[in-house]
């Protein structure tokens, strides 16, 4: 699309856009470059110098079991968050679209989740199952059952997945409303004429007419499980326990900030980049057909 | 949309009551911890290390609140709220400006370099600071920002959303406008203050509403470049309100910080939710 009238010089668009170019190649740019020359090196103890290396930091990764181990963990939690955040979202907004009445009251109350930064988020769901002070924690003793996610790899990963899609269920309830909203009540009616039931109705009319919307929250709420749960991670378990819940946005993070493993923080850097380029692609791709729909 | 939506297939009666009863029981389930950590910055630290804690509100509220806000743990929560303000203004702010001024250029200018410029907005799309950290690290070390509002701001200030956003919505914007700005020999720069600005004030609200949330929340740039305490911002100074070791955590006073923490983009967001809905459909398109 172009405009059909257009102002006429050059120096003053190329003043309008430089603030915006000049940030993105100083902070953007440069620090994605770096990063790209960084992971073909391996720099001595001191810093002092570096040895060319080629390929070999991410030869060096991908035979390292804990890396390998970290994709695996990366993988399993973002699919857990996606559905634990999509299937009750989806749930509260099918209940929420058959009010008349009310759905307003329930939208504002059930937005309040997606404001909180999953590190307070963290912060909130480590205080209920704290193994010291945590209400539910203390519930589970009283039945017999002894939670410790500080010792117990499977129940930290349960944590800090439960911590990260909470805030998740609020901004996918939005969109599923808005959805189920914009379906048409003549086709439903006319299905329940017809004699179709509630579940019927659900699983042959409206679940076709959600599905773009799934599948955009699906990709959304995958690269939100990637790249923004960071704060989750690190108040909750910081990794552990045995690197049970270290996600590759972590590992990047420990090993180069904490493990100043420069050379194979580098190259984790730069596999996360064309992750993040096949996720950037595969959402637009869904957006597109969302458009058309 | 109201009148058509009462037909057959709304719930009445009985099935009304049990349809709002699981809706209340899914707002209680996922307010719980809110409640909860409301209620454990209300009581004293006795009651909370001693398991069960109270499940109704104390009497403490306001020994904790000002116990955190004006003396806080490493350094008085009253200073990261203000950080978090300053951090989160800066970068709503900054990148509606910036993207304001981007997207009028390529939209309403042919010049050299136009489309490659686009792309390379586009581009860094794909460059979240998570993926970038250490690189970037260095160049904001390298200007000397750490520890300052420039470098908590400035790395995360270029968004190719909201330069979309407004691109796509100058294209709606009638021709018409700019041949009669252009015919009457008004500057672009005038045509932009007194006609593209204005007509885009609903989109730059729901724009505010979005970036100062994301902002607000950000955790893992001020945790690399904060390590002076008078620079933490509340979100990620909570985790720092932790003891390290066996030490017992101060719970009321940690909760009271958290509950601080996310009254500002609640208020935000519940205040302005018409617009804060339509932000977000939008920016996602």
């Amino acid at each position: 699309m172009e405009k059909r009238v257009t102002f006429r010089g050059w120096l003053l668009p190329l003043a309008l856009i430089a603030p915006q170019v000049i940030i993105s190649a100083v902070f953007f740019f440069y620090p994605a470059g770096q990063a790209i020359w960084q992971s073909l090196f391996i720099p001595d103890p001191f810093g002092l110098s570096a040895q060319f290396v080629g390929l070999g930091n991410f030869e060096y990764l991908l035979s390292d079991p804990f890396y390998r181990a970290s994709f695996l963990t990366t993988a399993i939690f973002s699919i857990l968050v996606t559905l634990c955040s999509m299937i009750p979202a989806l749930f509260l907004a099918v209940i929420a679209d058959r009010l008349i009445k009310g759905s307003g009251l329930y939208r504002t109350l059930l937005i309040w989740p997606y404001a909180v930064a999953p590190a307070v988020a963290g912060v909130l769901w480590l205080f209920m199952f704290n193994t010291r002070v945590g209400v539910i924690s203390w519930y589970l003793g009283q039945l017999g059952y002894d939670w410790n996610h500080v010792l117990n790899g499977t129940e930290a990963m349960g944590l800090v997945v439960v911590a990260s899609a909470w805030g998740r269920i609020s901004y996918n309830f939005l969109f599923f409303f808005a959805a189920l909203q914009a379906v048409p009540r003549s086709v439903i009616e006319a299905a329940a004429i017809d004699g179709a039931h509630f579940w019927r109705r659900f699983f042959t009319i409206v679940l076709p007419l959600i599905t773009p919307t799934a599948f955009f929250l699906l990709v959304v709420n995958i690269v939100y499980a990637f790249f923004e749960t960071f704060g989750v991670i690190h108040t909750i378990t910081s990794g552990g326990p045995q690197q049970s819940t270290t996600i590759l946005v972590y590992k990047v993070f420990a090993d180069g900030f904490v493990g100043q493993d420069l050379g194979s923080s580098a190259a984790q850097s730069v596999i996360l980049l064309f992750v993040v380029g096949l996720l950037t692609v595969v959402q637009f791709k869904f957006i597109e057909k969302r458009v058309h729909y | 949309m109201a009148s058509e939506k009462h037909g057959m297939v709304e719930k009445r009666g009985a099935g009304l009551w049990l349809t709002h009863l699981l809706m209340i029981l899914g707002v209680l389930v996922i307010f719980f911890p809110i409640w909860l950590a409301f209620v454990a910055s209300t009581v004293t630290q006795p009651e909370i290390v001693s398991p069960p804690m109270p499940i109704w509100p104390g009497d403490q509220f306001w020994e904790n609140y000002s116990a955190a806000l004006f003396s806080g743990v490493n350094v008085p929560v009253l200073t990261m709220l203000g950080n978090s303000l300053v951090m989160a203004i800066g970068i709503a702010v900054g990148k509606i400006i910036i993207s304001l001024l981007s997207a009028f250029a390529i939209v309403y200018f042919k010049f050299p370099g136009r489309t490659t410029f686009f792309w390379l907005i586009f581009l860094t799309l794909m460059l979240p600071v998570e993926v970038r950290i250490v690189p970037t690290f260095e160049v904001v070390a390298g200007f000397g920002m750490l520890n300052s509002y420039s470098g908590l701001i400035f790395p995360l200030i270029a968004s190719a959303t909201a330069t979309f956003l407004f691109r796509q919505f100058f294209m709606t914007i009638p021709d018409e406008l700019a041949e009669a700005a252009r015919v009457d020999g008004a500057r672009p720069m005038r045509f932009f203050i007194d006609i593209v600005v204005p007509m885009s004030r609903t989109n730059i609200a729901a724009l505010f509403v979005i970036l100062f949330i994301y902002g607000w929340n950000q955790y893992l740039w001020p945790l690399l470049i904060t390590t002076d305490p008078e620079m933490n911002t509340i979100v990620m100074g909570i985790k720092q309100m932790f003891p390290s070791g066996d030490d017992v955590a101060e719970w009321p006073v940690i909760m009271a910080t958290s509950i601080l923490a996310m009254v500002p983009p609640v208020i935000v967001v519940v205040s302005m939710q018409k617009l804060f809905v339509r932000g977000l459909v939008d920016s996602e398109k």
